[in-house]
């Protein structure tokens, strides 16, 4: 049985980790510390831990503040309120002056579930993205969120990572080589690639099972960094498989599978197919039930990958 | 740092404000009034106050000033040059491609401390800036200017409790109160009044002085730097344009726009003539 772990305890777990292990890790929160695991910072290292209530842009701005004096000021809250709320705080008091300003960005995507879409992030990746300087992380599991935070730390310059609330199955682990940056090939495959992030990882890697049963042979390619984005490995792909899929729990316009697509058609034109939400709301429901409600699972990329193939 | 007396406070002023309307004439376009309302307010807390070093830029114990209506770039940068931390023709080159004087006040500007332009974000910016100073056991001080329009901005008064609630006593914002804001009087736009009250009740040590009077601001610093356990704010009443009469009268449509050219001789010999 797979065990299953929600990535933002990756987050609360390497935020831990970091205060003991560096001394100039600030730690500030707008009123959700448990549910981005802000608490466990806070619970051991009170004196650099920070609460502003619910005042995200307060927050973004003191951030960058405490940046400029050389701390490295993780900020938490929902996804939506970080990448909405405070995008212009984020803008311009964080990726302009190029701050050391570390977004941990939880309760992305749908599977927030039944409280609906004002709270189901779907647009984060696109917001952050279009930022200069903004580094975007999307990890697939609590392993790879917790690597991917204390990467952060050290990371130059505003890093957002994009987390989940619900528990998501462990795929990788602490051996395996995580970089930022870095996309990691998980399967092998000729006829076509998957690239995914965040939950959508672990469905990709359903979809190959399934795909191989037919025949088809995909490779799948764990896309975690969607910006700085691995142009290399994409461009290999295009050219050795002809053929793309992308799969997100995330709007399709301007997200990982737009970034994907940017680099392709610049490099190596083929045939894509983007699994994730179309240009619409959420709404409420359970979290894997709304998961395959929008196809945002191993039969929706499947599906798409079928099609995809039709079209090299 | 060498203390200067009024008059040669005053004489600074003048030099600045000549530098200003050159600037923005040379440029072309930029915030003229409301750059004219606050040269007392930055020439005093640069002159009199504020713990600095124009040869060592980043020395980690200096006083830190943030201008958070980072339209009003042109004074700053004029006093920067001033102070030597770049030199006087710089400041000819506001706006222009390649320049190190951004149409808003940016970081990219040696003694610039923040970039700001998109107004409400200073103070949170200060905020963290004096929560640094305290991790860290060191002493300097923080100065947030702020404008009057830009207090509209909800994201001001979540900075405002913010420093309330941690006490933020290492921290000064000064509001250039000129009364006027883009779509005109301020009290017509969105009234402010009673700001005395306001910030009080947001937990405010506040101090009102005439932004004009050298001696009223830097006894107003005085004051905000001897207060315990809570931030001070100096309410700064001044004139939008003030110095010369034809800007003045229209501060308003000189909120964004440049002097020309031709009215340049004028209006410094204003400057001069009034002192």
């Amino acid at each position: 049985m797979t065990q299953m772990k929600p990535t933002r305890d990756g987050f609360g777990e390497a935020l831990v980790e970091l205060g003991r292990t560096n001394k100039d890790v600030v730690v500030l929160s707008a009123d959700l510390t448990q549910s981005t695991r802000a608490a466990w910072f806070k619970e051991k290292y009170p004196e650099r831990f920070f609460d502003f209530g619910v005042a995200e842009q307060d927050m973004f701005s003191t951030a960058a503040g405490f940046a400029l004096c050389g701390k490295v000021a993780f900020a938490c809250t929902f996804g939506i309120f970080a990448s909405g709320r405070a995008w212009d705080q984020i803008r311009l008091s964080v990726c302009y002056m190029n701050l050391n300003v570390k977004i941990g960005g939880s309760h992305g995507g749908i599977s927030v579930g039944p409280d609906g879409a004002s709270h189901q992030a779907l647009e984060e990746i696109t917001l952050m993205r279009v930022l200069p300087n903004m580094t975007v992380i999307v990890p697939c599991d609590v392993v790879e969120a917790k690597l991917a935070t204390i990467q952060a730390a050290s990371y130059p310059g505003p890093v957002y990572l994009r987390l989940g609330r619900e528990p998501f199955p462990i795929i990788t682990d602490e051996k395996k080589p995580f970089r930022i940056g870095d996309a990691i090939v998980l399967r092998e495959g000729k006829d076509l690639t998957i690239f995914a992030c965040g939950i959508m990882v672990h469905e990709a890697l359903k979809a190959h099972d399934e795909l191989k049963k037919e025949g088809v042979t995909a490779r799948i390619i764990n896309l975690h960094t969607v910006k700085p984005i691995d142009k290399e490995e994409i461009i290999k792909a295009a050219k050795e498989t002809g053929a793309i899929v992308t799969a997100e729990e995330h709007t399709v316009v301007g997200g990982m599978g737009s970034a994907v697509s940017e680099v392709i058609s610049e490099n190596c034109p083929v045939p894509i197919k983007m699994v994730g939400i179309k240009d619409r709301f959420g709404e409420s429901g359970e979290a894997w039930q709304l998961m395959k409600y929008f196809g945002l699972n191993s039969d929706g990329i499947v599906k798409a990958a079928l099609e995809v193939m039709k079209l090299k | 740092m060498k203390q200067l007396n009024i008059e040669e406070l005053k004489e600074i002023a003048k030099e600045i404000r000549k530098d200003v309307l050159k600037m923005l004439a040379e440029a072309g376009s930029g915030h003229t009034s409301g750059s004219l309302s606050c040269v007392e307010i930055i020439v005093s807390l640069y002159y009199y106050k504020l713990q600095h070093d124009p040869k060592n830029p980043k020395w980690p114990d200096r006083d830190r000033f943030i201008l958070s209506k980072g339209h009003t770039c042109p004074p700053l940068y004029a006093v920067l040059a001033h102070r030597g931390f770049f030199t006087h023709e710089e400041l000819l080159r506001l706006r222009r491609l390649g320049s190190i004087l951004q149409g808003h006040a940016s970081l990219f500007t040696p003694g610039c401390e923040a970039s700001t332009g998109s107004l409400g974000q200073g103070l949170s910016i200060s905020n963290g800036i004096a929560l640094s100073a305290r991790l860290d056991e060191k002493d300097f001080r923080v100065y947030c200017l702020l404008g009057d329009g830009e207090i509209d901005e909800g994201q001001v008064w979540e900075a405002a409790m913010t420093a309330s609630h941690y006490k933020i006593d290492n921290l000064c914002a000064m509001l250039d109160y000129n009364k006027q804001q883009i779509d005109g009087w301020v009290c017509d736009v969105k009234n402010l009044e009673p700001l005395k009250a306001k910030w009080e009740s947001f937990g405010w040590h506040v101090i009102e002085a005439d932004g004009h009077d050298f001696k009223q601001l830097m006894d107003a610093y005085d004051e905000a730097e001897s207060i315990k356990g809570k931030p001070s704010i100096i309410i700064a009443h001044t004139i939008k344009g003030k110095g010369v009469s034809f800007i003045e009268k229209d501060a308003v449509s000189y909120h964004g726009t440049a002097p020309k050219k031709a009215d340049l001789e004028k209006a410094l010999k204003e400057i001069e003539e009034r002192g």
